[in-house]
């Protein structure tokens, strides 16, 4: 009698507790929609398109919005691409300028002036810092003015009428070396993210771990390169790989400084062309579809070095789980 | 190493971390820093170690001041209480690391972390990192790291308080074997009466940054120079009571409105040359439940702690703790009588907190 009883109650527990599992799973889904949403309208849709664009020739002489209507035309935009005489000069130019302005300036200054300001006086640290995010935080077109502003010609520039003023002779800093104007510029402006986050870093690390340190024999600077460093390896992974990422694609900075210039594409880096062509060609066409192909690119590129610092920096072992085992 | 602190003084902007501290630390010698939290050892404790610079006074090893020498240059070895093992480093690492410091060449290295490692008994776990070891291999790492490089002095904060009971006792008793037996001149914080009293040769003990009384554990026991000594070493605390003493013919009498109680003139003529009322303070274990008791009162609580049975007693307005057998059965609400062994009482100005008896 109670046998089939019980059954009956554990099977109607059973299907209960499924539909809780059910309602769980249900739950988790809606409070995830809102954001999954929006990175659907505003991240897979839009690189779908520009991914279906790089395959069609669309271009402001055969403009059309219909999808469909759009001549399909396979790899040859990228086929185009290989062969343009000036992608490769491109593509040089953009490895030179990540790989400069990053190491230069968004990690190893960053770090110097976290390190720096965390070894001193709390409250002067932190005015420092403060001063390095102005750049960050100034619009760029009124940034970059200011920058235009002090190395333009004589007799506007200001350096060049300090140049005038002591007897010497002037220069025109930017023809001459528009590489250091590049890449100055842009670094101040990329020193702020790395610095507060490896500033934050090293404060996280407890203090009886640096005291420690100091107590086991190390010097600061040995303490900097035993402990310090390699704790906030993760850190500087996130910001290695945030910052290629941010400098491959970013391109306004150089538009409003030398649009790429002076000459032909001297400091044209490889976003820039893809705004070039896709929206504001010298020869007033816009070629939608080839465009797309420096784009589409450009983010395999990034893709790739990703997972190289992944490999680099050992990311799965910052994640092993540990093996406890009690005394 | 002989250790002189001399008129130490450390404050960080207005907050005291600790203020005028005099202490000479013999060669060899195990003393400890008591004292409730927040009341300066750490804060003594790094300042030796050279992390924080002293606002004033001196602190000289053997006869070096070594007020501005740099950690790296005092040769100490340190415990903390979170253990401050380096994550990233292996075991094997993490104790070679002081050595590496100090270039001592690889296979050196290699021997003495070993010899370290088996004295300690970690010798097993030297590839592991400290994340993948329980807090007592943890804790016998970060000693072995503090050994290894053959100290001048050890200084451990707190190092046995994130351990459970049962570990805490036994690594008491190897690290007390330890330094005697490698002689280390040792500074031992901890907020433990009992972890100072069994370990130490010589007991510090501090409160809101001033020194209270440095003196042997029995010392401190039997003859307490201030209140708060008496109250904090000790276990369970001494029972603190209000009385008036007088003297009446040849015989000294402590008394308050409920509790009349005789005592002898070596404890009795300086409390009864004070004026006013003093605190008279009585451990728990001098005070016993008898018939012929002459203090009679009423049992509040019992609380049975195993081998004995600790009895909060009433008497008027005043409650006293005291311990009994717990053969007895003692219950609460049992009505009792008391005898007081009179020639442990301790007296202290309640104004100044100082004992009558044992002058500083
Ligand atoms: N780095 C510091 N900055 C400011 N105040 C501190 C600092 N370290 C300790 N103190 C203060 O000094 C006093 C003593 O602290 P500490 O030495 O850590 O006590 P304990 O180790 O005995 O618990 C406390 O009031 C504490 O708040
Ligand atoms: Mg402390």
């Amino acid at each position: 009698m109670s046998e089939p009883n019980s059954k009956a109650k554990s099977s109607a527990a059973l299907v209960q507790s499924r539909r809780n599992a059910l309602r769980s799973y249900l739950g988790a889904y809606g409070f995830m929609a809102p954001a999954g949403v929006l990175v659907i309208i505003f991240f897979l849709i839009p690189v779908a398109i520009v991914l279906y664009l790089s395959v069609t020739n669309l271009a402001s002489s055969n403009f059309t919005s219909d999808l469909a209507r759009m001549e399909f035309i396979g790899l040859k935009n990228y086929e185009t691409l290989l062969n343009d005489q000036f992608a490769r000069k491109i593509f040089f130019n953009t490895i030179f300028y990540v790989l400069v302005t990053l190491s230069i300036f968004n990690v190893s200054l960053a770090l110097v002036v976290s390190l720096l300001t965390t070894h001193i006086d709390r409250s002067a640290g932190f005015v420092f810092r403060a001063l390095w995010i102005l750049p960050r935080i100034t619009s760029p077109v009124v940034y970059i003015l200011i920058w235009k502003r002090m190395m333009a010609e004589a007799p506007f520039g200001i350096l060049n009428q300090f140049n005038e003023l002591l007897g010497q002779p002037t220069y025109n800093y930017v023809s001459t070396n528009p590489w250091v104007f590049v890449v100055v510029v842009n670094g101040f402006i990329g020193v702020s993210f790395g610095m507060i986050i490896f500033t934050s870093a090293i404060e996280s690390i407890p203090k009886d771990l640096l005291n420690a340190s100091l107590v086991d024999g190390s010097s600061r600077m040995q303490r900097i390169r035993f402990v310090i460093l390699p704790l906030i390896r993760w850190p500087l992974l996130f910001v290695v790989t945030y910052q290629t990422l941010s400098l491959l694609t970013s391109f306004e900075e150089i538009l409003l400084l030398t649009d790429g210039g002076p000459g032909l594409y001297r400091t044209e880096v490889w976003s820039l062309t893809a705004f070039h062509r896709a929206l504001s060609n010298y020869f007033g066409n816009a070629q939608w579809g080839y465009g797309s192909a420096f784009a589409v690119l450009l983010v395999l590129i990034g893709v790739v070095l990703a997972v190289i610092y992944m490999r680099v920096f050992r990311f799965d072992e910052l994640i092993a789980e540990p093996r406890v085992e009690a005394l | 190493m002989e250790i002189r602190i001399d008129n130490l003084t450390k404050k960080f902007g207005d907050v005291v971390g600790v203020e005028d501290l005099t202490l000479h630390i013999d060669d060899g010698e195990f003393v400890a820093f008591l004292g409730p939290s927040g009341c300066g050892k750490t804060t003594t404790l790094l300042t030796l170690a050279g992390i924080y610079k002293p606002t004033e006074g001196f602190i000289r090893f053997g006869d070096r001041v070594i007020n501005t020498v740099q950690p790296k240059d005092r040769n100490i070895g340190m415990v903390f209480q979170s253990y401050a093992l380096y994550p990233h480093m292996t075991i094997f690492q993490n104790i070679a690391y002081p050595l590496k410091l100090k270039k001592v060449p690889k296979n050196a290295q290699n021997e003495q972390v070993r010899q370290v490692a088996n004295v300690m008994g970690i010798g097993d776990l030297l590839d592991r990192r400290p994340g993948q070891l329980s807090g007592g291999q943890q804790q016998r790492v970060a000693l072995g790291r503090a050994l290894v490089k053959e100290p001048d002095v050890l200084l451990f904060d707190e190092p046995l308080s994130n351990l459970d009971a049962r570990l805490r006792l036994t690594m008491r008793g190897e690290i007390k074997h330890l330094q005697k037996n490698l002689g280390i001149t040792s500074i031992y914080v901890t907020h433990d009466q009992v972890e100072a009293m069994t370990m130490a040769d010589r007991i510090a003990v501090m409160n809101r940054g001033h020194l209270q009384a440095f003196d042997a554990p029995d010392e401190l026991y039997d003859r307490p120079k201030t209140r708060f000594v008496a109250g904090f070493v000790g276990n369970p605390p001494m029972n603190f009571v209000d009385v008036e003493v007088s003297r009446s013919n040849g015989r000294f009498i402590a008394e308050t409105d409920s509790i009349r109680l005789a005592l002898g003139a070596e404890r009795g003529s300086a409390p009864a040359g004070h004026d006013g009322a003093v605190v008279m303070g009585i451990r728990p274990e001098d005070i016993q439940i008898d018939a012929d008791g002459d203090v009679r009162g009423e049992i509040f609580v019992v609380e049975p702690l195993g081998r004995e049975d600790l009895i909060d007693v009433r008497i008027g307005s005043h409650s006293f703790i005291l311990l009994a057998d717990t053969e007895r059965q003692h219950q609460a609400g049992e009505r009792v009588s008391l005898k007081f062994d009179m020639s442990q009482a301790q007296f202290f100005d309640p104004r100044t907190e100082r004992s009558l008896l044992w002058k500083q």
